[in-house]
């Protein structure tokens, strides 16, 4: 298992560009979660996309342009808070394949060990503890296979939600199975991923649970367009933007 | 087909890998010095693999063995001609004869000429067993020119006996105490129940192609 | 492909041949079919559960995942040499080797014994080599019978169809099915539900054939190149018969399942059973060291080792993709593989079918073939996180759609396939995409967030939306709002 820093008083924060594009208010909830840790918040303008699309459609070459570009933007020895588990495995742990071997290898690992998960970061360095102030509420969450099985990190979101004295947390059938995002592949094999994702909302709705969380845009991309499209009432929010509004907001 | 193993090693040898060195990492597979346990497991195991198993002690083998005969109404058994309990396995078979008649295949001939009987007319071979494991409930069959390989596999019930006294904590410690690379025989057989499958929509089903029935005698000698 | 060829996946009537190919048409009439999902979903379940089991000690799982790996990754980094040590201890045992390249040669060499026999029937034990080879298929056209004895195979083989599982064979069917099956092909069968009495059926029917067959062919788990042993798991003894009744045994198996010392045996073995069905230990380990020896009164008078290679060495030739070669075959990944479990087996097309097969079918067939294969996954990790040796899948597959897309590098010697799905409207995408994502300024440019997803796959937007809803980037990026809340940019 991983070996954590202590906590440290500046980080960088990595939004994601699905966070960027279609929920900038996670993006700035999960700064705000950062600061009332005392930490303050880098946010280099200039970062884009870690390269997933392409790495994961078969085009190493130009994931590695995008990887070295994005890896230029964080010079400093602090820690790179990612807002999702997918893009965060991405980081620190496929950026050191796509790498290894060159000359710069050893540069590339030292920056693949400084990134980290928000709820891991959370959990893990800063040690939050969280004060639900919030109504009692029913919740179940999706975590991405990144996160689990990339990132090992499945467990530090719960470990934030479970913090929620009001909140009850619900786990669905085959909680630990894909939503059928998986980037790209949910256009390659249509088919395969419609029925993956109908299945996934099926057993997230059968929770009866009010409230869906993730922390991961990819799958709620996913999950919620399935969602919406079957006319269901529930809507999946980004993990921080559910912890900030119960612990008090801004 | 030489081209074909040339080339095959041609390509390998051309990846020239870098060999990696023993490993570090030791197996670490149940152990027990105690005897109880040992028995208790090796006991358990076998019974939750759907084994019978009965305890006797060397004396009265040849009584347990008579009863287990009469009791499953097996009124043809092929048995081998030698082994360390073959006397025994040979008194058991003259007691049930004083009152139930008994077709006896003794194993000594070609299989050829006694492959159509056993496949047929048999409802039971007799084996020893060269050592139990405890740690998966399993029976180490060492087939020789006494006990041929099919008197444990063809007959629809499969009687092993075992001595107490060679259970061992498992797999790994066996081969290696005994120097297994030494010496291995034309064949060895690890038996951990009688034969199943859940081929059919995961349904376990006994008796598949080996043995429906596995008795195993247990001897204490200790 | 067809209408009825995709409508053929449906209630287990097959159009032959399926083709990795045809896989999209495949998965979808998969899909299609609910009892097929139903099947396999309740057997997915049911194996996983068994596994968990199994596991039940993580840290012991962890230990035996980590010990099975480097023990296959030693043997493999040896493979040459302990391939020659097989051999040389094999043929001082009166085991006779022979090698091939691939499917045909392996046919001839098993057809050349058949022949100098005068065999007219071979009875099987399961090998999924020997369905890599399409043995069955072959030795009929020269008038050899092929029989399998395995109760999954055999119910596969009276539907003339293949295995749907590399350990579970006809798992694609329920009980009414098999029963259906059997009424359909055997005299004197009476239909039922029961079990045992199917099971009891196969049985009778294949005694008699035990007997008479000239020949018993057999898969081979564990070579031990150390001894010159060959090992076999099963549950149902037929193995122990192909091996054991005729008077010819030929075992058929991959070049890479060679392992160095006897003691390698025990962990893999462990790991295999566990994994695959989550049992402590099959009912049956059978280690075959020679043939019949002198005095000895049963067993084959001839045991014959056929190693195939048949694109293993591209695989090995490779530091990254030699992984692949650890597998042994548990099927633990297919098990746990959330596509797999909705389309099943035939739906790829191949041989070996789910993740591993995804992996290993390229090499054997060539990535043209293959290509849509690669991209069947979501890379949810769910097969690389049970594997006993610990292969990481979702990597290979990373690595074998890069090989698809693009042409060889000086890195990389060119395998079979490669580029064979490079797409110059793809590679524009992928170029702008990265030209984009390392200019910020232009990536930032508001049409460009917008735009993103339907300029990286213009015409597929339309199967986003088949079950979604069309995604609504919002009114501000996270940038937009960040300047205008003056966060500084400390870069
Ligand atoms: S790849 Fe791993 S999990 Fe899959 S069959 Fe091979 S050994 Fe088992």
């Amino acid at each position: 298992m991983r070996i954590y820093p202590a906590k440290p008083s500046k980080v960088y924060f990595y939004a994601t560009c699905l966070v960027d594009m279609f929920d900038p208010q996670a993006g700035l909830d999960a700064i705000t979660l950062l600061e009332q840790q005392g930490i303050e918040v880098i946010f280099v303008e200039k970062q884009t996309c870690c390269g997933q699309p392409a790495y994961s459609s078969g085009y190493d070459k130009q994931a590695k342009q995008v990887a070295q570009s994005q890896i230029d933007l964080f010079p400093e020895n602090w820690p790179v808070v990612v807002l999702s588990g997918s893009c965060g495995g991405m980081m620190h742990h496929h950026y050191r394949r796509l790498f290894k071997g060159d000359s710069n290898q050893a540069m590339v690992d030292t920056f693949c060990d400084r990134v980290f998960e928000l709820t891991e970061f959370l959990v893990n360095v800063c040690r939050a503890s969280l004060i639900d102030q919030g109504d009692k509420s029913v919740v179940v969450m999706h975590t991405s296979c990144a996160a689990r099985r990339e990132m090992n990190v499945h467990l530090t979101a719960t470990q934030l939600l479970e913090q929620l004295d009001n909140v009850e947390i619900r786990e669905q059938a085959y909680e630990s199975e894909c939503c059928g995002f998986g980037g790209t592949f949910a256009v390659r094999h249509p088919d395969i991923s419609q029925s993956m994702v109908e299945d996934k909302t099926q057993h997230l709705c059968a929770t009866e649970a009010t409230e869906l969380v993730s922390a991961d845009w990819g799958c709620l991309l996913n999950i919620n367009g399935a969602l919406e499209y079957q006319n269901k009432a529930l809507r999946g929010v980004h993990l921080a933007s559910f912890l900030l509004a119960r612990t008090g907001g801004q | 087909m030489s081209s074909s193993r040339e080339a095959i090693f041609a390509r390998l040898r051309d990846a020239n890998p870098k060999v990696k060195t023993m490993e570090t990492i030791a197996y670490q597979p149940w152990v027990s010095n105690e005897t109880e346990v040992l028995k208790t497991r090796f006991i358990d195991g076998l019974s939750a693999s759907h084994a019978e198993v009965l305890t006797t002690n060397r004396h009265a083998l040849n009584e347990t063995l008579k009863t287990l005969i009469i009791e499953k109404q097996f009124a043809r058994i092929a048995i081998g001609t030698g082994g360390d309990l073959h006397s025994e396995i040979v008194k058991a078979i003259s007691l049930v004869q004083i009152t139930h008649p008994l077709n006896i295949l003794q194993f000594d001939v070609d299989f050829a000429q006694c492959k159509s009987q056993l496949f047929n007319d048999i409802d039971a071979g007799i084996t020893h067993c060269r050592v139990g494991i405890a740690d998966t409930g399993t029976l180490v069959l060492w087939p020789d020119n006494t006990e041929p390989r099919t008197l444990s596999l063809i007959p629809p019930a499969h009687i092993a006996l075992i001595k107490r006294s060679t259970i061992v904590s498992n797999f790994a410690e066996l081969m290696v105490t005994e120097a297994w690379q030494n010496k291995m025989p034309t064949n060895i057989v690890l038996v951990s129940g009688p034969s199943k499958t859940a081929d059919i929509q995961q349904t376990l089903a006994y008796g598949a192609h080996g043995p429906s029935q596995l008795v195993v005698i247990l001897i204490e000698d200790m | 492909m067809s209408q009825s060829d995709s409508n053929s996946l449906n209630n287990g009537v097959h159009i032959q041949p399926l083709a990795p190919e045809h896989f999209h048409q495949q998965a979808k009439a998969a899909l299609a079919d609910p009892q097929l999902r139903q099947n396999f979903r309740g057997a997915m379940d049911y194996l996983k559960d068994k596994r968990k089991l199994a596991f039940s000690d993580v840290a012991e799982e962890k230990h035996i995942r980590n010990l099975s790996e480097a023990i296959r990754q030693r043997c493999l980094s040896k493979l040459p040499d302990l391939l020659e040590q097989l051999e040389s201890n094999c043929i001082n045992n009166g085991i006779q080797v022979h090698w091939a390249e691939d499917a045909i040669q392996a046919n001839q060499i098993i057809a050349d014994i058949a022949q100098r026999h005068n065999a007219k029937e071979i009875i099987k034990g399961k090998s999924m080599v020997s369905e890599e080879i399409e043995l069955n298929h072959e030795m009929a056209k020269l008038g050899i019978n092929c029989l399998e004895s395995d109760m999954g195979e055999y119910i596969v083989q009276l539907d003339g169809d293949k295995p749907s599982h590399i350990i579970m064979p006809a798992i694609h069917k329920n009980k009414q099915e098999v029963s259906d099956t059997f009424a359909a092909h055997l005299d004197n069968f009476t239909p039922t539900i029961d079990v045992d009495e199917l099971i009891q059926t196969g049985r009778s029917r294949l005694r008699q054939k035990f007997q008479d067959a000239d020949i018993g062919l057999s898969g081979v788990n564990f070579a031990v190149a150390e001894t010159g042993t060959l090992c076999l798991v099963e549950n149902e003894g037929n193995g122990r018969m192909c091996t054991t009744v005729p008077d010819v045994h030929i075992a058929i198996t991959g070049i890479e399942k060679v392992v160095e010392f006897l003691t390698d045996v025990p962990p893999l073995y462990s790991a295999l059973t566990r994994s695959a069905t989550g049992q402590a230990i099959t009912t049956y380990f059978n280690m075959i060291t020679s043939p019949r020896r002198e005095g000895e009164l049963d067993g084959p008078q001839e045991v014959h080792l056929v190693l195939l290679d048949n694109g293993r060495t591209q695989a090995f030739q490779d530091e990254e993709m030699r992984k692949t070669l650890q597998c042994i075959r548990c099927g633990a990944c297919m098990n746990h593989c959330p596509v797999y479990t909705r389309i099943g087996g035939h739906a790829y097309g191949t041989v070996y079918p789910g993740p591993i097969g995804k992996i290993i079918s390229p090499h054997m067939m060539g990535l043209e073939k293959t290509k849509d294969l690669v991209t069947a996954s979501s890379l949810c990790g769910a097969c690389g996180e049970v594997c006993p040796v610990k292969i990481p899948i979702p990597e290979m597959l990373q690595r074998l759609r890069n090989e698809a897309k693009n042409p060889a590098t000086a890195a990389h010697p060119e395998i079979k396939g490669q580029a064979s799905a490079a797409s110059k409207t793809e590679m524009l995408a992928m170029k702008s995409f990265a030209y984009a994502a390392t200019h910020p300024a232009i990536y930032h440019l508001g049409s460009w967030s917008a735009t993103k997803v339907r300029g990286l796959i213009p015409s597929k937007l339309g199967a986003w939306t088949q079950c979604r809803s069309a995604p609504k980037p919002a009114s501000k990026t996270l940038h937009q709002l960040l300047k205008a809340s003056h966060k500084k940019d400390q870069s």
